[in-house]
C-alpha cells in the first residue's frame, strides 16, 4: 500500500513537474523544476527500500535501512535548493531586463526596440 | 608523490576559488597573477604526469583511504590526463585573452567562477564514481552559469536562462538514472556496477537498462547531440568571448563520459545475462553522431554572425566524434578511439581559438560586429583575415591543418564499417558545407569591405597600429595545431597506446577493485529479494 501511494506520489509530482517546465511563461518553469526535484529526491530515498522501525544503525536491528540512498538523498535536497534559488534570482533578472516573463522573452516587438536602443549593439 | 599530484588538479583550483572568493573586487591585480598561476600549474601538473607515463596504469586515488565499492575513487589514466591537459590549455588561453582585453572585470567574481568551473572540470573527469560525477557536473554547472553571465545584455540573460533550466532538467534525469541503477545494481562505483551487471535479476533487466539509456541522454545533454544541442548555440554565441572559449571544453565532458562509462561498464558485458551492452548504446552514437553533424553545418551556414557559427562547428565536432565513438564495436574500434581522440585535441583547442578570434573581429569593427555582412574595414584586417582563413580551413577539416588528419583517421577506422557508406558521404559533405560557408563568411567579413567617408574600400584605416590585444591567444592554438601536424606520428601513436588503455577496460576494472566484488550477498537478486518489504 505504501509502495503503490509513494510510486503514484514520485509519478504526480514528476509529471507535474514535466507539464510545468513546459509552459511558457518563467515562474511556472522553475515551480516545475522544483516539483521534479521533489519527485526525484523521494525516487531516490524509495531506491533504499521501504522499511519501517528500522534505522540505518547497523547492529541497532536486524535489518538495518540501507544509509547510503539517505545520503545520496542529502546530497541532492541541497543541491536542487541552491540550483532553485539560483534560477529564481535569474528569472527575475530576465523579467527586469528583458520586459516580460516569457521564457524567449523576445515576443513584444514594441519593447524590444526600446530595449534595444538602451543596449549596446551586438554585445 | 604521483597521488599528491594528482589530488593537486583538483584540490588546486577549489582552494584558490576559495581565496579568490574573497580578493576578488579588492586586489584585482594579486586575483589574476593568482589566478594565472594556478592554471598555469595544472598546465604543468598534467603534462608533467602525462610525460612521465604516470598514467600508463590506472592509477587509483582512494579518498579517505576507503576501497573502492566503499568509498569514492578518483582514477587517473591516460583518458583523463589528457583531458586535464586540454581542459588546462583552453583554461590558459581564455583567461590570458580576458585579462588582456579586461573583461574579467566586466562583473564580479569572474576569477574565483573560473577556478570553480575548473574545479568541477578536472573533478568530473578524475572521478570514477557515478554519484561524484553527478556532483562534479552540478559544481561545474553551477560555476558555468555564473560565468555565462558574465558581463551583461538582454539575450545573453535570456539564453543563460535557457541554459540553465535544460542543464537542471538534465540533472533530474541524471538522479532518475543514478538512483535507479543503485537501487537494482547495488553501487555506484563505475568498476563494481561493471562486475555485477552481469548478476542483476531477470525482473531488474528491463530497470537497468532504461537507467544505461537515461545516464546516455544526459550525457548527450551535456555533450550536444542530435536532439539536444537547441542549447548550444544561444548559449555558446551570446556568452562573453573568453567564457565561450573555455566552454569548448564543456561538450568535451559529456563525450568523455559517454567514453568512459561506455568502454568501461557496457564493452563485453552484459545486463542479467539477457541484455549484451556492447552493442546497446553505440550504434545510437553513430546514427546520433551523423544527423548532428548534418544539422550543424547547415547551422553553419544559417549562422549570422561569427560566433554563432563557432558554436554550430563546436556541435559539428561533437557529431564527427561521436560517429568515431559509434564505432567501437566495428573491428577497428580502437583505430577509430584514436583517430577521436586526434580530433577531439584538435577541436578543443582549435574551436576555443576560434571563439578568441571572433571576439577580436567583434569588438574591433564597431558598424557590424562579427556580422557576416560588409562594413569599413577593421584595423589589422590582413593579420585577422588570415588568421580566419587558418582557422577555417582547420575546422572544415581541410589540408593540411589538423582537422583533415583527424577526419581521416575517423574515415580510415570506418572503412570496415557496414555503414561506411552513410559515414562518408555525411562527413564529406558536411565538410564542404562548412568550407563554402566558412568562405562566404571571410569574403564578406574581410574582402568585401565598404567605403565609408573616412576611408575607401580595401584601403586599411589610417590607424593602422591600433592595438590588438589578446591576438596572440587567437595564434597561438594555430602554432599547436600546427605542432599537431608536425608531430603527428608520435602523437598519433600515443593516442593509439591511449585507445588500446581505453579499450581493454579490464586494466581499469583490476586497478579499481583488485579484488573483485566484495560483498556478494549484495549483489545478485537483490532486487528480486526486496519486494516484500526489504532484506539482504
Amino acid at each position: 500500500m505504501t509502495n503503490l501511494a509513494l510510486s503514484l506520489l514520485i509519478g504526480v509530482l514528476t509529471g507535474a513537474g514535466v507539464y510545468l517546465v513546459l509552459r511558457a511563461q518563467t515562474f511556472p518553469v522553475v515551480l516545475g523544476l522544483t516539483l521534479m526535484s521533489y519527485g526525484v529526491n523521494l525516487f531516490l530515498f524509495t531506491m533504499g527500500r521501504l522499511q519501517t522501525a528500522a534505522p540505518a544503525v547497523i547492529g541497532a536491528v536486524e535489518n538495518p535501512t540501507d544509509p547510503l540512498p539517505q545520503a545520496l538523498v542529502l546530497t541532492a535536497i541541497v543541491i536542487a535548493f541552491a540550483m532553485t534559488a539560483f534560477v529564481i534570482v535569474l528569472a527575475l533578472k530576465a523579467r527586469a531586463a528583458l520586459g516580460n516573463d516569457h521564457v524567449d522573452g523576445m515576443h513584444i516587438p514594441q519593447a524590444d526596440r526600446v530595449l534595444d536602443r538602451k543596449e549596446e549593439p551586438r554585445a | 608523490m604521483t597521488a599528491n599530484l594528482i589530488s593537486l588538479l583538483v584540490l588546486l583550483p577549489v582552494a584558490l576559488a576559495a581565496i579568490l572568493t574573497m580578493t576578488g573586487q579588492r586586489l584585482p591585480t594579486l586575483s589574476r597573477g593568482l589566478d594565472v598561476a594556478g592554471v598555469a600549474v595544472l598546465l604543468a601538473v598534467s603534462a608533467g604526469l602525462l610525460l612521465t607515463g604516470a598514467g600508463d596504469t590506472p592509477q587509483v586515488i582512494e579518498l579517505g583511504s576507503w576501497a573502492a565499492p566503499f568509498g569514492i575513487v578518483w582514477v587517473f589514466d591516460r583518458l583523463s590526463g589528457l583531458m586535464l591537459l586540454l581542459t588546462a590549455t583552453v583554461a590558459l588561453l581564455a583567461l590570458v585573452y580576458a585579462i588582456r582585453r579586461d573583461e574579467d572585470q566586466a562583473g564580479p567574481h569572474f576569477h574565483a567562477l573560473f577556478q570553480a568551473q575548473l574545479f568541477g572540470l578536472n573533478g568530473a573527469f578524475l572521478t570514477g564514481d557515478l554519484f561524484n560525477l553527478f556532483v562534479f557536473f552540478e559544481v561545474l554547472l553551477l560555476a558555468s552559469y555564473g560565468l555565462l553571465l558574465h558581463g551583461n545584455g538582454r539575450k545573453r540573460t535570456r539564453a543563460g536562462f535557457h541554459y540553465v533550466v535544460v542543464n537542471l532538467i538534465g540533472s533530474t534525469l541524471f538522479l532518475f538514472a543514478v538512483g535507479a541503477l543503485y537501487g537494482t545494481v547495488g553501487s555506484l562505483n563505475l568498476a563494481d556496477i561493471t562486475l555485477k551487471l552481469p548478476d542483476v535479476a531477470p525482473d531488474a533487466v528491463p530497470l537497468v537498462t532504461t537507467a544505461i539509456f537515461l545516464l546516455f541522454t544526459v550525457f548527450l545533454i551535456k555533450g550536444a547531440a542530435f536532439p539536444l544541442y537547441l542549447w548550444l548555440p544561444g548559449a555558446y554565441a551570446h556568452a562573453s568571448i573568453p567564457v565561450a572559449a573555455l566552454f569548448a571544453i564543456m561538450t568535451k565532458v559529456g563525450l568523455y563520459s559517454v567514453l568512459r562509462v561506455d568502454s568501461v561498464m557496457l564493452s563485453d558485458n552484459s545486463i542479467g545475462g539477457l541484455v549484451e551492452t556492447t552493442t546497446l548504446i553505440a550504434p545510437w552514437l553513430l546514427w546520433l553522431g551523423l544527423v548532428t553533424l548534418l544539422l550543424a553545418a547547415l547551422g553553419v551556414v544559417a549562422a549570422r554572425f561569427v560566433r554563432r557559427q563557432v558554436a554550430y562547428l563546436i556541435i559539428a565536432s561533437v557529431g564527427t566524434i561521436l560517429i568515431a565513438l559509434g564505432l567501437v564495436t566495428g573491428n577497428a574500434g580502437e583505430a577509430a578511439i584514436g583517430g577521436a581522440l586526434y580530433y577531439w585535441m584538435h577541436t578543443t583547442v582549435l574551436s576555443a581559438g576560434f571563439f578568441l578570434l571572433a571576439g577580436l573581429i567583434l569588438h574591433h569593427r564597431p558598424e557590424a560586429g562579427d556580422g557576416i555582412e560588409s562594413a569599413p574595414p577593421m584595423p589589422h584586417a590582413i593579420l585577422v583575415g588570415s588568421l580566419f582563413f587558418a582557422y577555417a580551413i582547420a575546422m572544415a577539416g581541410l589540408p593540411p591543418l589538423t582537422g583533415f588528419f583527424g577526419k581521416i583517421m575517423i574515415l580510415a577506422a570506418a572503412l570496415d564499417s557496414p555503414l561506411m557508406a552513410p559515414i562518408f558521404a555525411v562527413i564529406l559533405t558536411s565538410g564542404l558545407i562548412m568550407v563554402i560557408a566558412l568562405a562566404r563568411a571571410g569574403s564578406r567579413l574581410f574582402y568585401q569591405s565598404q567605403a565609408t567617408p573616412g576611408h575607401p574600400a580595401h584601403a586599411r584605416p589610417a590607424d593602422a597600429r591600433v592595438a590588438l590585444p589578446g591576438v596572440g591567444m587567437a595564434v597561438l592554438p594555430l602554432v599547436l595545431a600546427g605542432a599537431m601536424v608536425v608531430g603527428a606520428q608520435p602523437l598519433s601513436g600515443w593516442l593509439a597506446g591511449t585507445a588500446a588503455q581505453i579499450a581493454a577496460s579490464d586494466g581499469y576494472l583490476d586497478a579499481v577493485m583488485p579484488d573483485g566484488v566484495l560483498d556478494p550477498a549484495h549483489a545478485p537478486g537483490k532486487f528480486g529479494a526486496d519486494q516484500d518489504g526489504g532484506s539482504h
